[in-house]
């Protein structure tokens, strides 16, 4: 589509618009290119990136699962129920989201590390077991969730609420048979950016759950390993990871990249 | 037997009451106070309501037995027309299959059987109209409620729809509550009108009375008539009862006034004048008449009527 002509782009504008575009993509696409096609095949077969392949998919599954569980409730609870309070909750559910990773971790050891003024007190161990990785990508992943599907409750807003309710509906009943279906997109979008987060969670898990081959290391935490010992194997599964972020961003690409 | 007493400071104060089985039509300016009224009676807003002999005061929504169609076309845009219909018998506890037999049979009643199984973005503007109708009625509510039912629906879709609900309101037990901004539903429907003026209950009556003998500016407005407030009487007639002339007309008649034509628009075989005297009124005339006296809008006119052609009543009921 051609607009009306206003003359050329300004060079002032174009220059650091290519460099940025530069920026983005040379990385990514000297990944691609140097990437071993040929003994692919032989490195993904290696146990150690079996296990983490296999880790990195039981984690980010479990904590889409967490996410769906813990987060459609606190977002229906933000959008719909009026309580004292509610901003308050709302900026703190999203602290996670601007909270750098490490920090995250830092504070999940604090309170549910073995000696933790919680985890002291649990019947079971969090730090180093998977179960504490789904742990810290559940704390990192939520908020992206909370606020996709809270989006998508605030714009069919609570007249078909209100329609359930006259036809004798209760909240659970509404909430069952009107709300949730209609914010169905919301809650695949927010599945799809709570995945992807999980996916590439490094400096939470790092620190809470530490880098045990078989139970705690997830592919970053490999590739990190994998860096210094052999580049070629950090370059494959950095790679399987690009690949995986593109399709999240596919799938989204209605909602977001076409920028409704 | 219903009685609704809704009080919110500032906005609406009315009581209202109505029989079984009775058809209110309800009517007014915007901002009168009409769907708060209704909103008032489905709990979603505060307010006294009494229906037989139980007091919904501080009961919950899902509690109050009523069906509503609301002004916005409501129907839940995820479930087909049948779903939509049997959404109200299964939230109040019937099974699957007694609330899909209650819905498809309220569906028949209305004609759109074959339409069970689209959703609402596939249904024509009258098909959804009567999907939420049929929705409201399927709960068997003690008082119905409509919100404007027939806006945004084309003129011949409407009549359809006005005679189907009439039909469906006779065999209705309880009551029915139908805010509308078109006189001809109050004259169709109703079996008693009611009418709402800043939030208050400016009058009621069967719609012959109302249509004749008007007490707000509005209703006047909406039937035709010219209405003049005189002491404590109210005076009125029909636009072409009204004399109109260029200069003060003889005679000792106090009916006589004087203001610039707003607008002047055919009406019939005849010429409709709107004057801006105080208030507002109507002339009719004929195209000939109009042409004689050079009529435009701007020029300065007077108008009378004769004592015999105006009916007088008070301002009060």
């Amino acid at each position: 589509m051609t607009g009306p002509r206003l003359g050329r782009a300004p060079a002032v504008l174009l220059v650091p618009a290519v460099v940025g575009v530069a920026l983005l993509v040379v990385p990514l696409a000297t990944l691609v290119l140097a990437t071993p096609w040929r003994t692919l095949p032989e490195h993904l077969g290696s146990q150690v990136v079996r296990e983490a392949l296999a880790i990195t998919a039981l984690s980010s599954l479990l904590t889409v699962v967490a996410c769906v569980l813990l987060g459609t409730p606190l977002a229906w609870l933000l959008a719909r129920v009026d309580f004292r309070g509610r901003r308050v909750v709302r900026a703190l559910v999203l602290v996670p989201l601007v909270l750098p990773p490490v920090v995250a971790g830092v504070a999940l050891v604090t309170a549910l590390g073995r000696s933790g003024l919680v985890g002291q007190h649990l019947p079971f161990t969090l730090p180093y077991t998977t179960s504490g990785v789904v742990v810290a990508h559940t704390f990192v992943s939520l908020p992206f969730y909370v606020l996709a599907v809270e989006g998508a409750l605030r714009t069919h807003g609570a007249s078909y609420d209100v329609v359930a309710a006259t036809l004798g509906a209760d909240r659970w009943t509404a909430f069952r048979r009107v709300t949730l279906p209609l914010a169905l997109p919301g809650v695949l979008a927010g599945s799809a950016l709570a995945w992807a987060r999980s996916l590439g969670e490094f400096g939470a898990t790092i620190t809470f759950a530490g880098n045990y081959p078989g139970t705690t290391q997830t592919m970053p935490s490999l590739i990190y390993v994998a860096l210094n010992s052999d580049p070629t194997v950090a370059r494959t599964l950095s790679l399987i990871l690009l690949v995986l972020s593109v399709g999240v961003l596919v799938l989204l690409r209605e909602r977001w990249a076409v920028g409704r | 037997m219903i009685h609704v007493g809704v009080d919110l400071p500032g906005r609406v104060s009315a009581d209202v009451s109505a029989a079984a089985g009775e058809v209110l039509v309800v009517i007014g300016p915007n901002g009168a106070g009409k769907s708060t009224l209704l909103r008032a009676i489905a709990g979603l807003e505060p307010g006294r309501v009494r229906v037989g002999d139980e007091d919904w005061t501080d009961r919950a929504v899902p509690r109050r037995r009523v069906g509503y169609v609301f002004q916005d076309q409501s129907l839940f845009p995820h479930l087909s027309a049948l779903d939509n219909v049997a959404f109200g018998p299964r939230a109040r506890g019937l099974g699957r299959r007694e609330a899909d037999a209650t819905a498809r049979a309220w569906l028949e009643r209305f004609g759109i059987a074959d339409l069970a199984g689209r959703r609402p973005r596939e249904l024509s503007g009258g098909q959804a109209q009567r999907v939420a109708i049929a929705r409201a009625l399927a709960t068997d509510p003690d008082v119905l409620l409509l919100d404007e039912p027939f806006t945004g629906l084309d003129v011949s879709a409407q009549m359809a729809l006005r005679n189907e609900l009439g039909k469906h309101l006779r065999d209705f037990t309880g009551v029915t509550l139908l805010v509308t901004h078109d006189a001809i539903d109050a004259v169709t429907l109703a079996d008693r009108v009611l009418v709402l003026d800043e939030g208050r209950v400016a009058q009621v009556g069967p719609p012959a009375e109302v249509a004749a003998e008007p007490r707000t500016p509005h209703v006047a407005r909406l039937v035709g008539l010219n209405l003049v407030p005189d002491g404590d009487e109210l005076i009125a007639f029909t636009p072409d009862a009204v004399t109109v002339s260029l200069t003060e007309p003889e005679g000792s008649s106090r009916l006589r006034w004087r203001g610039p034509v707003a607008t002047l628009a055919p009406h019939g075989d005849a010429v409709r004048l709107l004057v801006h005297a105080s208030p507002d009124l109507l002339a009719d005339l004929t195209p000939a008449a109009a042409a004689e006296l050079g009529l435009a809008p701007g020029r300065d006119v007077w108008l009378s009527a004769k004592a015999t052609a105006v009916s007088r009543y008070g301002a009060r009921a």
